[in-house]
């Protein structure tokens, strides 16, 4: 009896460090934090090209991070990208004239939405659009211009 | 000529009759589970000899892999500057890949064989025949116990694994080259996905650990009865469960990462 009251306590003490360990991984090594942090709502904003982002990439506002991009595809009919940005509900306060640039964090790094507020009252609620895009800069289309303007000199 | 041909159709007819075997085995390994509810104190010891006594090998593994990732990750990412993403290559190598093939490598080694020899010598001295002459299922009182011990304790040491090995990394990473410590966890934070990379990890981990069981309580099960007939099952065990666990590795890999 003896015996196995030491190997339940080793027993209990395997199971709880393993689930301790999954917190861990949940809580300080991923993003989990991020996903329990309550609702998001949608807004939609189109861009002529989006460079390369991706979802999942993030939405700041100031450089804070309030929201995830959630949704990328294209728009058979504005002949446009079309990119849904989920932003956190704890920040109600994109006016509608917010404007959505993409750029790139550090030179070679991710590239992500900066959101620029406006001066309206309104804001946005969830499925309203952003009417001002700003594209991501594509390095070749800059050596492209640039090479032009040199030769047209 | 002929003998050639009969040779070859005999080793293709044993090979499908193991894997039939096999399956029959899970199948009934599975069906016997149930009956093991009122009895958790069976499932204990086995989870206290599988588990329990496999955590200092996992462990200090997990602290080593971690720490040399650390080494190695640094020195490859000094070379272009991003020395501050060593959180991520650590963590995303532990959690998505490193954390649960070792794991279940090491847990082949260390607890599959040792389900294996225990088996087959259960087998060879006759307890299992004993047991169904007293009417008891060796398949529910003997392998059902191990082989839910096996693959309930897989993810466990998994986690544990990858959980220790960022700590090494972080040992490593922050204590001696020195990478800025809140960018090496923020940024961890932010390239490390829970549902696509922690997630995905723990499911390979519980598919191998039902795969490594599987071959660890079969091959026991299933050996030639001698002393000579365990070693070879329990040989077999290491390498099976070695190669089922890289070849699904890499079929996994491929179906949530790709």
């Amino acid at each position: 009896m003896r015996a196995s009251r030491a190997q339940e306590i080793w027993v209990g003490i395997f199971v709880a460090a393993g689930i301790a360990a999954l917190f861990m991984l949940a809580l300080s090594v991923s993003n989990y934090t991020s996903y329990t942090k309550g609702g998001q709502y949608h807004v939609i904003v189109y861009f002529d090209n989006i460079g390369g982002l991706k979802i999942r990439a993030p939405v700041t506002l100031s450089g804070v991070t309030i929201g995830r991009v959630a949704d990328i595809g294209y728009d058979k009919e504005k002949y446009q990208a079309k990119v849904v940005l989920g932003i956190d509900d704890a920040y109600p306060i994109l006016t509608e004239d917010t404007q959505a640039s993409i750029y790139t964090a550090g030179l070679l790094g991710e590239q992500y939405v900066a959101l620029e507020l406006g001066a309206e009252d309104q804001t946005l609620k969830d499925g309203d659009r952003i009417y001002h895009s700003q594209s991501a800069l594509v390095l070749e289309e800059l050596i492209g211009q640039f090479l032009v303007k040199l030769t047209s000199k | 000529m002929l003998d050639g041909f009969a040779a070859l159709g005999h080793a293709t007819l044993a090979a499908l009759q193991k894997l039939g075997r096999a399956f029959l085995f899970l199948l009934a390994t599975l069906g016997g589970l149930p009956a093991l509810l009122p009895r958790p104190r069976l499932l204990l010891k086995e989870f206290f000899s599988v588990g329990v006594l496999s955590l200092l090998i996992i462990v200090v593994s997990g602290l080593f892999v971690g720490m040399v990732l650390g080494l190695q990750g640094y020195v490859t990412l000094s070379k272009f500057g991003a020395e501050e993403s060593l959180g991520v290559v650590v963590a995303l190598s532990l959690v998505r890949e490193l954390g649960p093939v070792v794991t279940a490598l090491l847990f082949a080694g260390r607890a599959g064989s040792a389900l294996t020899a225990e088996i087959g010598l259960m087998k060879s001295t006759e307890q299992l025949s004993g047991m169904e002459m007293m009417a008891v299922d060796p398949v529910k009182r003997v392998i059902g116990p191990r082989y839910a011990a096996g693959f309930l304790s897989m993810p466990l040491l998994a986690a544990m694994f990858s959980a220790v090995g960022v700590l090494g990394g972080y040992f490593v990473g922050v204590g001696i080259v020195g990478v800025d410590e809140g960018s090496f966890w923020s940024q961890m934070q932010s390239g490390v996905d829970w549902r696509e990379d922690v997630l995905n990890g723990v499911i390979k981990s519980i598919v191998f650990g039902f795969v490594v069981s599987w071959i660890a309580v079969f091959e026991g099960y299933d050996c030639v009865p001698t002393s000579e007939g365990v070693s070879q099952a329990t040989t077999r065990t290491v390498v099976h469960s070695a190669l089922a666990v890289l070849g699904l590795d890499f079929v996994l890999t491929g179906l949530m990462f790709s």
